[in-house]
């Protein structure tokens, strides 16, 4: 049985004079114990504000927030708020992009392990700061002696990402989200959180849910990938299908756009057009159909549904006219045969 | 300093060039430039010349040589006190780079943050005061220019930022920020004709004529960084350092605006250095690349080769450690996990300035004698002592991790 349950969570900002605007909109997917789950998109997809409404950690006023989200048999969405702050940092925890703003400043790194483990694990302070010392150990902190007393600014941008890994693992939660964890870091030091986030969901048995926009990382990582785009899922695949058969025009487009370090010299890239300020609602349309190159007719009148890929197993789609192999070409100026849905293009 | 002061260098009246359209003049001004500048005498650049065609004679043939960095430093002071400011140390952000650009290349910077990508890009184009070293421009040593003809170089040099437009007054039109230069560089004419200049660069860069009116709110990131570089190119430019310049776009974007900068270089002869982060990008983009580690360079050749056979321990560790989208790479791949973090540049290790994380490092030399960069095949240069009997396999990592002092 999955740990986590995502079903067709959806998120609505409102503000006063502005129409609602859907950032996630009927969103659904597992995580299973020991299982890394990649989220990847550009920026405004919804990815950040999907995990944020798994947390519970979205401003109670200007959204709303509706489906299920269940944790091990509960609904946390429905959890009273008191019982959901429990639950979090005990079972659930997450870290951010930026580690500076998820710590406080004015306290030593050690204090703020300590707490933790006081708070969620009942540990006395004595038993607490052995246990933290051990932690910054475990996540590659050289000197944690020394380090437990140094304040946030103190410590280089590796440094502090490991701090709040420690923190976030410090009570052995059974779910870890991390939201862009590496992107404000160094490849060397990317390298090195990566390893050690591998080593937590290989060792503990954590569900990890890998937020980021590079692929790069989701193909080292992740054992299923969801790709979103306007705020809901068009392509979910294991990560060897995804990048050996992407048939969303969209996730297709992505991989053309990246320059890769082992690809021939001069190569061209080949992007997607237009910016998702493009996109139209999804309501009755492919919200992707302003930058398609694989538009049909039905992209503007229907919305496409999330249903299984013409290839592949377990391989999910939303599009009308997906990219498939035998194609004429790839991305944006990819393959245009006319095939009415997915089901008929085999 | 920003790029506003670079700008406001010019004297307010210039002379105005003969009344040509835009992409002509641009495509004119190697022509132009070499005509304008006073030809240097043997002496002027003798002492430079020697050392960078030394370092660089495979690498760049000598007389395409648009930009020459001889030994440039650039260090600044760490003041203390109250009342006075009392110097107590420097931070080394470069410290002794040489490399040569060819008219019309593109020359990749990588490195971690902090390495002095930006300070070298900065200290090239004198937005930074170097400490020491030479820059020659088309031949002319750029720290004894002063004045008019200092303004009339630093027109042919110009920067693009990662987010240009993110520091102005956006209460400026895009109309007004691409005047601007052409102002304080004197190249405006009529109305008319300047008005169909700027129409033509926006076009060029992908924008419509309407976007003259707008402000930079008004703009996604990628027509930002579209704008930002039609600024830099009202002046036409030959050497443009751009630092960053796709960072903060997504990658769909950041695609377009890479093919761009390639169009613009095709169709206009520019020289680039492109300053990033993103080694894939930087290896799409460059000709050859440089990789500096604090402060200095460590590696270059040509792009191709620094994936496919690093010869620096901090390279091969660079490389090893960006993720490729390929899933069957990735699994299989070999990664070279450094320890620790850059050390400060206030206070780099003494030596080989990688010794403290290299894990190849070895007793003796590394932590004692600075390595120079030396070159081991054609155009490929490399500042490690023992870079060959680690690439020939020779040498073996060493099996404990350093851990940074
Ligand atoms: N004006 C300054 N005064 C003092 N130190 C500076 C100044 N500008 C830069 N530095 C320091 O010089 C070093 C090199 O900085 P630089 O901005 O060139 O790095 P970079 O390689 O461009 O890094 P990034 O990838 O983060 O942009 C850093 O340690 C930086 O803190
Ligand atoms: N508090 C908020 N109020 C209104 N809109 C928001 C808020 N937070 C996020 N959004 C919008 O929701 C969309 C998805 O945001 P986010 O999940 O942060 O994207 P990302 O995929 O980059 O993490 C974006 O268009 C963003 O502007
Ligand atoms: S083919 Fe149609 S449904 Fe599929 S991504 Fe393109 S516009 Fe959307
Ligand atoms: S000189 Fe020594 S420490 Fe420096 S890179 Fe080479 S082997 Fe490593
Ligand atoms: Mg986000
Ligand atoms: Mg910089």
């Amino acid at each position: 049985m999955p740990l986590l349950e995502v079903e067709d969570l959806g998120v609505e900002f409102r503000r006063r004079g502005l129409e609602p605007f859907r950032a996630v909109d009927g969103v659904s997917f597992d995580v299973d114990p020991g299982q890394t789950v990649g989220l990847v998109g550009e920026s405004g997809c919804g990815k950040s504000v999907t995990s944020l409404a798994i947390m519970r950690l979205l401003m109670p006023r200007g959204n709303r927030v509706t489906g299920r989200v269940s944790f091990d048999g509960t609904d946390l969405l429905r959890l009273p708020i008191r019982d959901m702050r429990d639950r979090r940092g005990r079972d659930l925890a997450m870290i951010f992009q930026d580690p500076l703003s998820s710590l406080n400043p004015v306290i030593s790194i050690g204090l703020q392990v300590t707490e933790v483990l006081q708070r969620h694990r009942g540990m006395k302070q004595s038993a607490a700061r052995a246990e933290a010392r051990d932690l910054l150990d475990q996540v590659g902190i050289p000197d944690p002696d020394r380090r437990l007393k140094e304040y946030p600014h103190q410590l280089s941008g590796g440094m502090r990402q490991r701090a709040l890994i420690a923190m976030a693992v410090a009570c052995r939660p059974r779910l870890l989200i991390a939201d862009e964890p590496t992107t404000a870091l160094d490849v060397t030091i990317q390298a090195q959180i990566l390893q050690l986030l591998g080593t937590l969901v290989r060792e503990n048995g954590t569900a990890l849910i890998m937020i980021t926009h590079d692929l790069g990382v989701v193909a080292g990582l992740c054992d299923e990938v969801n790709v979103l785009y306007g705020g809901r899922i068009v392509e979910r695949a294991n990560r060897h299908e995804l990048f050996a058969t992407p048939q969303h025009p969209y996730t297709h487009g992505l991989l053309a756009s990246i320059p890769r370090l082992d690809a021939p010299a001069g190569e061209r890239l080949h992007p997607v057009q237009g910016s998702v300020s493009d996109n139209i609602p999804w309501t009755s349309a492919c919200a992707f159909a302003p930058r398609c190159g694989n538009e049909v007719d039905r992209c503007r009148s229907a919305s496409p549904e999330l249903t299984a890929a013409p290839l592949g197993h377990g391989h999910q789609l939303r599009c009308f006219n997906p990219v498939l192999p035998d194609g004429a070409g790839v991305g944006a100026t990819g393959g245009s045969a006319p095939v009415d849905s997915a089901g008929e293009a085999l | 300093m920003t790029q506003d002061d670079l700008f406001a260098a010019g004297e307010p009246e210039q002379p105005r060039p003969e009344p040509a359209e835009l992409t002509e003049r641009i495509e004119q001004l190697h022509v132009e430039g070499l005509a304008e500048t006073d030809a240097p005498t043997e002496d002027e650049v003798a002492g430079g010349r020697a050392s960078a065609a030394a370092l660089s004679a495979a690498t760049a043939d000598a007389a395409d040589v648009l930009l020459e960095v001889n030994d440039l430093k650039v260090h600044f002071p760490i003041k203390r006190g109250v009342v006075f400011d009392k110097t107590v140390g420097y931070v080394y952000a470069v410290d002794g780079v040489s490399l040569a650009v060819r008219r019309g290349e593109t020359y990749g910077l990588v490195g971690e943050s902090g390495c002095g990508k930006s300070t070298l890009g900065r200290g090239i184009l004198r937005l930074e005061e170097p400490t020491a070293g030479q820059v020659i421009f088309d031949g002319v040593d750029v720290a004894g220019l002063a004045g008019e003809e200092l303004r009339r170089t630093r027109r042919r040099m110009q920067m693009v930022f990662q987010d240009p437009l993110g520091s102005l007054d956006p209460r400026q039109s895009v109309e007004s920020l691409l005047l601007e230069g052409m102002k304080a560089h004197g190249l405006t004419k009529g109305k008319i004709e300047t008005n169909r200049e700027l129409r033509e660069l926006l076009s060029s860069v992908g924008l419509p004529a309407t976007a003259l009116r707008k402000y930079p709110h008004e703009f996604s990131g990628g027509q930002r960084q579209r704008i930002g570089i039609a600024r830099a190119l009202t002046v036409g430019p030959e050497l443009i350092v751009a630092d960053e310049p796709v960072s903060a776009l997504d990658v769909s974007v950041q695609a377009q605006v890479i093919n761009l900068m390639e169009d613009l270089q095709q169709e206009r002869g520019l020289t680039y250095i492109v300053i990033a982060h993103d080694l894939a990008v930087v290896r799409h983009i460059s000709d050859r690349v440089g990789v500096m580690y604090l402060g200095a360079l460590v590696e270059e050749a040509p792009s191709a080769d620094v994936y496919a056979e690093p010869l620096h321990p901090y390279t091969r560790a660079l490389m090893s450690a960006v993720p490729v989208p390929d899933p069957v790479l990735e699994d299989t791949r070999e990664r070279i996990i450094l320890t620790g973090d850059l050390p400060s540049p206030a206070n780099p290790p003494t030596g080989c300035r990688f010794h403290t994380r290299c894990p190849w490092r070895q007793e003796t030399r590394c932590d004692t004698e600075r390595p120079v960069l030396t070159e081991l095949k054609p155009g490929h240069r490399v500042a490690c002592h023992y870079a060959t009997e680690i690439g020939s396999g020779r040498l073996k990592p060493n099996a404990e991790p350093l851990q940074l002092v």
